[in-house]
């Protein structure tokens, strides 16, 4: 007997999970079907779900009138440049923050994590003035320092709570044993906390692919990423939801393919230090 | 004869590498509409006959691109060589010293034949900063079936009174049809386009002479109450949540009797492609109250004076918005297609009179809308479904989320004024007016 209410139970939680789970994916899956659409049925009232004339003809539209391939290399280039540029500052300052803390330690670390609460548009005008300095306006370079600034907080956060988990005895054992300061973050910490990086970087990389404020504000053409490939198909007189979509849909593709296949390391990593 | 040689050689690899740095490349931000994107394919004869000019588009939604060339041109960042602007940012721009004059555009060029409402508001002490590249105005689209199952007759352009009787009169909300669609999201672009139209044409301004706001006048609140009322009996439901394009597509699928809005509309609901009432729509002038409702808005090409290609983008806003550039599109998608509303000799044409059932109501309304007179009363600025000042933009979404909130039932009209007033008169204080 009991064991059925536990078995009814668990079938309940999977229900739940897989509805919410269903909920949660609805919008991505709404735009991957729109994209297959006719303009036409894309705004059909009543809403077609899966009855409707197949077409690859937006995808097509999209392919002729924007070079995907040089937004996606941009993407990529801009996303993984700024979090392994990230992670170089990162990984000394969580060492330094975890096993070498001051006073003013944790006050450094909310300090760190208020910049993110800035409204961006604050600073724009004086970030736009010293791109134009520097001559950083549109260049992989410039953006690839921006959102490396901009995701920092995250990453010295995410390596300072792996960090904190891994007993500073190891390392003082392997200080006894003559290692130097770069050996010991590169040869005794980094091995240790590898699910932790792994999962501070794979976030990382979504974060910095998805960020639209500064990537649309300081690109225009040669160094525009995906974001900007997306916002060339929105609209707001004239419908065109179905060329939007497969924009949409090329766009996150990659990420999504990318997300499937780590989605351990991710849950790991999020989850990391959670439940003790 | 080994130093000659090399020599040679020399010149010849200076110059292999001097000449793909000769070639002058124009970044154009456009947005995304019909019209701008089919310009960007039709742009190969262009390339062709210039072959030392690439081309680089940057297509962007409205707003983003507002932002983004504004941002560029105000601190003199010099990303773009050729920037999509509306009639409303023209003449504040081009004051700022920000674009550059568009004189010596060639013999072909006839700059006479570009509409005069269209020319005068892109023009600074009668220079022309930016050329139009199409231009529209408001109209009534409106369901000829259910106009004529209501036992009514179009005017050629009706009262704001003929419309609500109307709208009352094609309303089945069992049908979900409703019978006036209008924008109601909030936004300087959205509702307050149509509510600052429609309020110049029953005699309200936004400021006196001295520039005083005046939305505690009576008539204000006779437009207000008059807009709320006919959207809550005859319009559809959720309608402060709809812009042009959710307006489009309850007209698109039937379940709008009229709509009021930009003229560009009428080749999107004519279209039998896109559109379930396409051989069921019919045109009129925008209403009439004390003035008729004014409306002008022009997509533009202009140069920044940021630019370093000056010549190379003069080249090519000529070629864009050209007669000859008008026939390319006929020839190869047909007249209707055509980017409408900018020169006199496309309306005259009778290719194009036939194809498009909309051009003369479009003509008409566009040479009806009176920018430095939009309203019954005289007025410190121009604009007819806008304000031509720089605060603008801030003001009229402020505003537009109060009247959005009393068409949603948040506030009351009376409130609703009463804020606008308040937030009006605070901003133009900050701003320093009158100036």
């Amino acid at each position: 007997m009991a064991r059925n209410i536990s078995q009814s139970r668990r079938w309940g939680f999977t229900i739940l999970a897989w509805g919410a789970a269903l909920v949660i994916f609805f919008p991505i899956l709404w735009t991957i079907l729109t994209s297959f659409k006719t303009e036409a049925d894309a705004i059909a009232s009543p809403p077609k779900f899966l009855f409707f004339d197949w077409t690859v003809e937006n995808y097509a539209e999209v392919q002729s009138r924007s070079p995907y391939f040089r937004h996606f290399m941009n993407s990529v280039i801009i996303s993984v440049g700024s979090t392994l540029l990230g992670l170089v500052l990162a990984i000394p300052a969580a060492w330094s923050m975890a096993f070498q803390p001051g006073r003013r330690t944790k006050d450094l670390l909310m300090w760190m994590l208020s910049t993110k609460m800035m409204p961006a548009a604050g600073v724009l005008i004086p970030m736009y003035l010293m791109f134009r300095s520097f001559g950083l306006l549109d260049s992989r370079l410039g953006i690839t320092v921006v959102l490396m600034l901009i995701n920092l907080p995250i990453i010295v956060w995410m390596l300072y709570t792996y960090f904190r988990e891994i007993p500073s005895e190891i390392l003082e054992a392997a200080r006894m044993d003559g290692a130097s300061l770069r050996n010991e973050i590169l040869h005794v910490l980094t091995p240790m906390a590898v699910p932790g990086i792994a999962s501070t970087l794979l976030l990382n990389v979504i974060l910095a692919w998805n960020e639209a404020f500064w990537t649309l504000n300081l690109t225009t053409s040669k160094a525009a990423p995906l974001t900007t490939f997306i916002a060339s198909y929105s609209s707001p007189e004239g419908l065109f939801y179905a060329k939007l979509s497969a924009a949409s849909t090329m766009a996150i593709a990659p990420i999504l393919i990318l997300g499937w296949f780590s989605q351990k390391q991710l849950v790991r990593g999020l989850t990391f230090g959670a439940v003790k | 004869m080994s130093m000659m040689l090399r020599g040679l050689m020399g010149a010849c690899a200076v110059t292999a590498l001097t000449l793909p740095a000769m070639a002058e490349t124009l970044t154009i931000a456009t947005v995304n509409n019909g019209d701008m994107i089919r310009m960007q394919k039709m742009s190969k004869p262009f390339t062709d006959a210039n072959p030392d000019i690439t081309l680089e588009w940057v297509t962007l939604e409205e707003n983003v691109l507002r932002q983004r060339v504004t941002t560029d041109i105000a601190t003199k960042g010099g990303q773009y060589d050729i920037v999509t602007v509306g009639n409303y940012e023209v003449p504040i721009w081009a004051r700022q010293g920000w674009l550059l004059p568009l004189e010596d555009m060639g013999e072909e060029y006839d700059a006479a034949d570009i509409l005069p409402p269209i020319s005068a508001g892109l023009s600074v002490d009668g220079k022309l900063y930016a050329a139009p590249f199409y231009g529209e105005s408001a109209m009534i689209m409106y369901r000829t079936d259910l106009m004529e199952k209501a036992g009514l007759t179009m005017p050629e352009r009706p009262t704001w009174e003929f419309i609500y009787d109307a709208a009352r009169k094609m309303t089945d909300k069992e049908a979900e049809v409703y019978g006036i669609c209008l924008r109601g999201k909030a936004g300087w672009g959205e509702n307050m386009a149509f509510l600052t139209s429609m309020a110049h044409s029953y005699g309200a301004p936004w400021f006196d002479k001295d520039w005083k706001p005046q939305f505690s006048g009576e008539k204000w609140k006779k437009a207000l109450t008059d807009y709320v009322t006919i959207m809550n009996e005859a319009g559809p439901p959720g309608a402060s949540s709809n812009g042009f394009n959710e307006n489009l597509a309850l007209f698109q699928t039937g379940k709008c009797g009229m709509w009021i809005d930009a003229t560009v509309a009428a080749s999107f609901v004519s279209n039998p492609k896109e559109s379930t009432v396409a051989d069921k729509v019919g045109y009129a002038l925008a209403p009439e109250g004390e003035k008729p409702q004014m409306w002008l808005w022009a997509w533009t090409l202009a140069i920044p004076s940021s630019t370093d290609a000056p010549d190379a983008a003069k080249k090519f806003v000529a070629w864009a918005t050209s007669k000859a550039y008008t026939e390319q599109v006929a020839a190869a998608e047909g007249w209707a297609n055509v980017p409408p509303g900018t020169r006199t000799s496309l309306y005259e044409n009778p290719e194009y009179q036939q194809a498009a059932p909309f051009a003369r109501p479009t003509l008409d309304s566009i040479m009806s809308a009176d920018l430095q007179n939009p309203t019954s009363v005289e007025v410190p600025y121009i604009g007819t479904q806008w304000v031509g000042i720089p605060e603008f933009q801030a003001l009229g979404t402020s505003v537009g989320q109060q009247f959005s909130a009393a068409l949603a039932g948040q506030a009351s009209v009376d409130q609703a004024l009463q804020m606008a007033q308040q937030i009006a008169e605070r901003e133009m204080a900050k701003a320093g007016y009158p100036k």
